[in-house]
């Protein structure tokens, strides 16, 4: 006969309101762990997708995620030719706020090389993108359907394809085009200063005693294409053979100056550590701060419980009834009591979880680690209650 | 054997000013089966002398023998095992019935024989034979809150006899019946007693309630002032 749910069975509204509240507090426990991996997943999602081993950035930056970096494309040819490389190619990233049907949204906007590196991962629906121009991949998320137009930098993308749950590291979905269109969007703002600046140029060069009149208007357009070129990348992500040598690949671009080549797992580092460190922490401290509430409740409750029953443990004591009955009615109690709330927020969150705005990612290893916690509060929060009944005396059952 | 042996038996409590003594010097000895009323006014130790007896108090000195085992000699040895000896020697009956208020008629009396060690099914079937001899057959799944005095004090008695104890201590097991409930509670104790061969004590106020006992022990100021046998 177990002692322990037959009190409970007794007391079955008290018990079950007492299951919900912490059922609900548990849930929220279980989903800031689902917050914070997912907000792990979204931060490396563009990282994962692209699979590089070395992404190399401007010096002294920390690019193209973390801060700006700004190298020519054409480094690609020179980083295809690094022993060990097998592939590499340049990527555009840009954040784009724009509007549709009056209202803003913001996107993330990646250029890849088509055939290269980068692009986008699995399509869910429609295709991947068939020609250099004009089409555009979107993140099913941006709730843009297949065929539809969207104008950027004054050029209208037909939208061919959908990624699903692809995000930038700050939480906006994510959008492909060609690499080419990509840096005309990106570049689009600075036509008229590129006419500037032009004309500023063959002033200049007009006005060198070496040159003659007409060699300077030949040198003019190519300059300036030099000079002012939009063939400007994010980074050049590349991919090793296998085999290959990851150190001595990194170390020889690193021998280029102006160039930093980071490993993925730099990236990942410095996307995970100085980007979502903080939340990581916040996040963290609110379980702790919450789980150390579920245990306060639990206690206070078991303690209450046992209060109550201080005179059905002396009766107990009184005719003899072992401790370890007595121990196994507050202990089974409280852990009930957890493990029905585990289950209770459990379900809550398991029903939920996909109508969060952002990701939440329900790993079972925080499960079971979690659910490992509940059960050493509930042992812990029994403890104050047990040991007020080991003190009963069997002689408080006979007063009057 | 004698069921119980008592020698001296004395319980003191507090010092100095604020000493009381509430048992003086018991001696007696009672035969399995056999019927013992205890009578005195409030405060003349008659419950002391039951929960000395019952190792819930530590008498201060003198002996106690139950069925044979040495369970008090100037206090209490330090190996023994109380609740052992309480679960298989004694069986308790008080004045507030003392059931278990989230356990049913049939689950307080289970509780007594799990105690020691009897599985549930049979525990269960035993325990509905005995109530259905005190006559509770039908009110067996009710919780204490919803059975009468009477029939609660029944219930009592059930669980104190589920083990067939040697020995059985009640105090004033009648006071909260009315007459005829006392009666008749009273009677079914002397008669499962006698049955069980267990010798019971049984302390009351109550003159009426004595007759067919085999000894009445009077008590005042803690010692006994007179002793009749019937
Ligand atoms: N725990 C205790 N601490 C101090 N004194 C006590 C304690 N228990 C009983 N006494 C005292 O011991 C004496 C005997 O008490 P006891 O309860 O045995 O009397 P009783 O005959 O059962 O009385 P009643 O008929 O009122 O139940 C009383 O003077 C009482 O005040
Ligand atoms: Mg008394």
């Amino acid at each position: 006969m177990n002692l322990a749910l037959r009190d409970i069975r007794h007391h079955q509204s008290r018990f079950i309101q007492t299951c919900l509240g912490l059922g609900l507090l548990l849930g929220v426990v279980m989903s800031m762990g689902g917050i914070y991996r997912g907000l792990f997943t979204d931060a490396t999602a563009i990282l994962n997708s692209t699979a590089a081993d070395l992404w190399v950035v401007q010096q002294d930056t920390t690019g193209p995620f973390a801060a700006t970096s700004r190298i020519p494309e054409d480094i690609k040819f020179r980083i295809r030719a690094v022993p060990g490389v097998e592939q590499a190619s340049a990527l555009s990233f840009q954040n784009i706020q724009s509007e549709r049907n009056g209202t803003p949204f913001r996107f993330f906007l990646v250029g890849y090389e088509l055939g290269g590196l980068g692009g986008p991962p699995a399509i869910v629906a429609g295709r991947p993108i068939g020609q250099k121009h004009y089409e555009i991949v979107v993140d099913r998320a941006m709730k843009i359907a297949l065929g539809e137009q969207l104008r950027l930098a004054g050029d209208d993308y037909t939208v061919v394809g959908h990624t699903a749950k692809m995000v930038s590291s700050a939480g906006d979905p994510v959008a492909y085009v060609t690499l080419a269109d990509a840096q005309k969007i990106q570049f689009k703002d600075d036509n008229n200063a590129i006419r500037n600046s032009r004309e500023k140029l063959a002033d200049q060069l007009a006005r060198l005693p070496i040159l003659s009149r007409s060699q300077a208007d030949q040198l003019t357009p190519q300059v300036a294409e030099i000079v002012g070129s939009t063939h400007i990348a994010n980074t050049v992500v590349a991919r090793l053979a296998p085999g290959a040598d990851l150190a001595l690949a990194q170390e020889r671009i690193n021998r280029w100056n102006h160039f930093r080549p980071l490993t993925a797992k730099d990236q990942e580092h410095i996307l995970t550590e100085g980007m979502i460190k903080k939340a990581k922490m916040q996040l963290g401290l609110f379980r702790a701060i919450l789980l150390v509430i579920s245990g306060v409740i639990i206690s206070l409750i078991i303690y209450t419980m046992t209060l109550d029953k201080l005179r059905v443990i002396a009766t107990l004591k009184l005719i003899g009834t072992r401790n370890r009955v007595i121990v196994g009615l507050i202990l089974q109690q409280s852990l009930l009591m957890g493990m029905i709330a585990y289950a209770i927020g459990l379900t809550l969150i398991e029903l939920t979880h996909d109508k969060f705005p952002r990701r939440v990612d329900l790993v079972a290893i925080d499960l079971q680690l979690l659910f490992g916690i509940v059960v050493l509060i509930c042992i812990g929060a029994s403890l104050v209650g047990i040991r007020k009944a080991m003190r009963v005396e069997p002689a408080e059952a006979l007063g009057g | 054997m004698y069921a119980v042996q008592i020698e001296g038996l004395t319980k003191i409590y507090g010092s100095g000013d604020t000493k009381v003594v509430a048992l003086a010097d018991a001696t007696f000895d009672v035969t399995p089966g056999e019927l013992v009323a205890i009578l005195g006014p409030s405060g003349s130790g008659k419950t002391t002398l039951l929960t000395t007896i019952g190792l819930v108090t530590e008498p201060t000195r003198g002996k106690v023998v139950l069925d044979g085992e040495l369970i008090a000699d100037n206090g209490w040895p330090p190996s023994l095992d109380l609740k052992r000896v309480r679960r298989e020697k004694l069986g308790f009956i008080f004045q507030s019935h003392n059931l278990i208020p989230f356990l049913t008629a049939v689950e307080n009396v289970m509780i007594a024989l799990e105690n020691n060690g009897m599985g549930t099914k049979e525990a269960r079937a035993r325990s509905i034979t005995i109530l259905e001899s005190l006559g509770l057959g039908h009110r067996m799944d009710q919780y204490p809150a919803l059975l009468s005095g009477g029939e609660s004090q029944r219930t009592a008695i059930a669980r104190a006899l589920a083990n067939r104890p040697k020995v059985i201590l009640a105090d004033e097991p009648t006071a909260a019946l009315d007459t005829e409930n006392g009666r008749h509670v009273m009677a079914l104790l002397k008669k499962l007693a006698v049955e069980n061969n267990s010798a019971i004590l049984v302390v009351t106020h109550d003159q009426r309630m004595v007759e067919g006992f085999d000894r009445i022990f009077t008590f005042s100021d803690g010692r006994i002032v007179d002793e009749k046998r019937n």
